[in-house]
């Protein structure tokens, strides 16, 4: 690693609900440009993670400290300026509006009340929606309304969405979840090209798709840390086969 | 020149639409009806701004206030205190203990204007009053729950108690708003007799033109990227607040314009009808607001405007007849329309108004068909 310095920084991050830890006294951390991959079986604190890194829960302990923001005290929005995108497990688009309009209100500018009332579609706006509709195969399909895309290109989309607003951190949950294989090995090549810029973490449970895609991977099991390294190293861990790869 | 055709006029279907409800509002009422008729028709557009706002903040906001009688009701006030203190001068209030205040606060034993009535001897002052305490108090009401993300069914109750602790306001502090019967006895506004025959029909027209503005207004609003996210947050708020926005300030800003686009109707209220009172400002003409832009089509601003004309003309038509019927009918009336035509007069025109369309230019073609056939005939002969 040449920058040794992570971009996100989890130390001791804890929460309860009610007393129950879904996440517990966890330390996370991820190098800038690394795509991570973070599997566990469900319940292992896997979205929650993400859900207090994008300010959606807030944690009962710790600290998340993102290019030297600390982000448990932010709101979500400054969260999102700070540079940290965050896909849903469901596509989250904009069924009524058009697929450009769907990119176009990600992208990042004038995001205030009034700065969306001045806002203009310049020509540089226009370059940017067509420059990640071409990354994510949607050019061709920018005027029609986004509830008519199939399932595959709802993710894409959401994706898209994320990549206009050009994050340092990107997030991702599940993103292949429904997907056909042709379409999960082209989600595959565009994490790759989508990581050359920025860190990217993502949560997936299918292995293959893990396995053409991952830097490193995490594994949780009851918001703790289980095992983490090199896809190899963790699919021959005992204790990860034991509680997620084995059934 | 062009984004105002597009962004202000709303293209072509907009257009269409606007120049013929102004020819409605301008010309064909104005020449059918009476002044006595037509100043009702007044009253009944100055509830149409209201219905705007509905249509701005439910329809398009995604809340649904069921208090915008308090706006409309703050408005009206604000005008009707300036009119009543020019109405109160102490030359024709000399018969009073305190010659020189209104009426009814003499009647109440109060000796002295109270200080918040002081400022309105200022007509510049009011005009902005009638904006300004609106939508100040809307944004008020807007931060403390859209920050603590109240919404849905929770931000409508609270809407309507907000409207119905204000009338017990009004009602219980007699000495200081008229209490139950209003301000009333309004004659003049700068000397000017806003009872007459002509000053009716300029205030109609006023109110007419103001209306068209507030809709132009609203158009250019939605055509903006405000607009998008709007439609954006009804359909998917969280998205919206992970892509960068501040969900919640969004809300506050539409609640607040609501707010002051209800206002001038009020005041427009004031004006025509001349007086204001607390029925005006709780829950059922709130509510009555929320069908005006519900029978109109929540997602329609000209419609919202023949949703007020139609079930106000309803009202008093069938009100005439059968008073205590009224509300019944009303309330089917809404039932009926959230069941059977949600999106109301516009959503019907929008499914049949094309077939319509289609079907008068085709009854043009086929008569000036034959003409062009003889035509043709002829050169050929």
């Amino acid at each position: 690693m040449i920058n040794n310095h992570p971009i996100l920084a989890i130390e001791d991050l804890t929460v309860s609900f009610d007393g129950f830890k879904a996440v517990d006294n966890l330390n996370f951390y991820v190098m800038p440009k690394e795509l991570r991959v973070v599997i566990g079986p469900n319940g292992a604190g896997k979205t929650t993670l993400l859900d207090m890194i994008c300010g959606k829960t807030r944690p009962t302990s710790g600290t998340i400290t993102f290019d030297d923001k600390e982000l448990t005290r932010m709101s979500e929005p400054a969260i999102v300026r700070a540079g940290v995108g965050r896909k849903f497990q469901t596509p989250s688009i904009y069924e009524n509006l058009s697929v450009f309009e769907n990119l176009e209100i990600s992208y990042p500018s004038g995001r205030t009340v009034f700065g969306s009332l001045m806002f203009r579609r310049t020509d540089e706006v226009k370059d940017r929606v067509q420059e990640v509709a071409e990354m994510i195969g949607l050019s061709d399909r920018l005027r029609d309304e986004a509830g008519l895309l199939s399932h595959g290109q709802k993710q894409w989309l959401e994706i898209g969405m994320l990549v206009i607003q050009d994050p340092k951190l990107l997030m991702l949950d599940e993103p292949v979840a429904g997907m056909s294989v042709k379409e999960r090995e082209e989600t595959a090549e565009l994490l790759n090209k989508i990581c050359e810029g920025r860190s990217v973490v993502v949560i997936e449970h299918d292995m293959e798709f893990v396995k053409r895609i991952a830097h490193k991977v995490t594994v949780l099991h009851q918001g703790k840390l289980l095992a983490e390294g090199s896809m190899e190293m963790v699919q021959h861990d005992e204790r990860v086969i034991e509680v997620y790869l084995g059934h | 020149m062009n984004t105002f055709y597009e962004r202000w006029l709303g293209g072509k279907q907009g257009a269409l639409g606007l120049a013929v409800l102004s020819a409605l509002i301008f010309l064909i009422m104005p020449l059918w009806l009476d002044i006595f008729r037509l100043n009702l028709v007044g009253k009944y557009l100055t509830y149409a701004f209201a219905a705007v706002s509905l249509v701005m903040v439910w329809g398009y906001g995604g809340v649904l206030s069921l208090g915008q009688g308090i706006f409309f009701g703050l408005g009206g006030y604000c005008m009707a205190m300036f009119l009543k203190l020019e109405a109160s001068d102490p030359a024709s209030t000399a018969h009073q203990t305190t010659p020189g205040i209104p009426d009814f606060m003499d009647w109440n034993q109060i000796t002295a204007l109270p200080a918040f009535w002081e400022p309105f001897h200022s007509f510049t002052f009011t005009l902005l009053a009638v904006l300004a305490v609106p939508a100040i108090f809307a944004f008020v009401i807007g931060a403390a729950m859209f920050k603590r993300r109240v919404s849905g069914v929770y931000f409508s109750i609270m809407t309507q108690a907000v409207a119905a602790i204000l009338t017990i306001l009004i009602v219980g502090q007699q000495g200081y708003t008229g209490g139950i019967n209003g301000i009333t006895d309004l004659k003049t506004l700068h000397g000017w007799d806003i009872n007459t025959t002509s000053a009716k029909y300029i205030l109609y027209y006023v109110n007419g033109a103001l209306l068209i503005g507030i809709i132009l207004l609203c158009r250019y609003i939605l055509s903006s990227k405000l607009g998008r996210l709007l439609l954006a947050m009804r359909d998917k708020e969280d998205r919206v607040r992970f892509s960068g926005y501040d969900v919640s300030n969004f809300k506050i800003f539409t609640f607040a314009l609501g707010a002051m686009i209800s206002a001038i109707g009020g005041a427009m209220f004031t004006l025509q009808v001349g007086f204001m009172s607390p029925s005006f400002v709780g829950i059922v003409p709130s509510i009555e607001m929320v069908i005006f832009a519900a029978v109109g089509g929540r997602m329609s601003l000209i419609g919202a405007v023949y949703g007020s004309l139609l079930v106000n003309y309803g009202k008093s038509a069938f009100s005439e007849s059968f008073p205590a019927l009224w509300l019944f009918f009303m309330g089917a009336l809404f039932i009926a329309v959230v069941l059977f035509f949600p999106n109301g007069l516009a959503g019907v025109y929008e499914k049949y108004g094309p077939r319509i369309q289609d079907r008068v230019s085709r009854l043009f073609s086929r008569r000036s068909a034959p003409g062009s056939g003889t035509h043709a005939v002829r050169t050929k002969g």
